[in-house]
């Protein structure tokens, strides 16, 4: 899995918004991932971290992602 | 309902902190799992901890009852705080500290000593 994968699995779920993926390992299954979304507005972390986990859930469900960080900042 | 499910349940609901992790505190398997086990002892936290190495199912069950699919897994009461990214964060800015006062009254520090149970 290219961490170009989990960019557009995420600019597909968060149209417009500023994502970024990095693979920390070099490995391709360690991934850093930030995203900035006005959607995260008024939301607690865990519900922030659950929409990003429902966009790469397929990655994360067939063990293609071993270790995944996030990192979700809103717009206000 | 089977058993594991109704033990998983029940350490959630029942103890303080409940921390599902990779791994004992003794004897940690995952960076992930560590990092949140430092961010609830600095905040001194009185941590249970469950491994979830010890039988697949145990992982399934937790991830099945929480909707979170990555471990570690923070509960205080009966509530998912998050995983190692998010209690990190909170114990940085003081959040974690303010929810476990808040949750488990001002003496929480005191509270109970870091321990391990199995399920399964």
């Amino acid at each position: 899995m290219a961490a170009r994968t989990l960019t557009e699995l995420l600019e597909a779920a968060f149209p417009g918004d500023e994502v970024s993926v990095e693979d920390r390992t070099g490995g391709g299954d360690h991934f850093q991932v930030t995203v900035a979304s006005a959607r995260f507005d008024d939301l607690s972390l865990v519900e922030q971290h659950r929409l990003v986990y429902d966009a790469l859930a397929t990655p994360l469900a067939d063990g293609t992602i071993h270790e995944l960080r996030i990192k979700t900042k809103g717009t206000t | 309902m089977t058993e594991l499910h109704s033990q998983i349940r029940e350490i959630i609901e029942t103890e303080d902190v409940a921390l599902f992790m990779k791994g004992t505190p003794q004897f940690v398997m995952c960076g992930n799992s560590h990092r949140a086990l430092e961010a609830l002892r600095r905040a001194g936290a009185p941590v249970t901890a469950v491994d979830i190495l010890p039988d697949p199912r145990i992982r399934e069950e937790l991830s099945a009852l929480s909707g979170w699919p990555t471990i570690p897994q923070v509960f205080v009461r009966g509530e998912l705080v998050g995983g190692a990214d998010i209690v990190e964060e909170l114990e940085a800015n003081g959040e974690l500290e303010q929810t476990l006062r808040a949750k488990l009254g001002d003496e929480y520090r005191g509270a109970g000593e870091e321990r391990v149970v199995a399920v399964a």
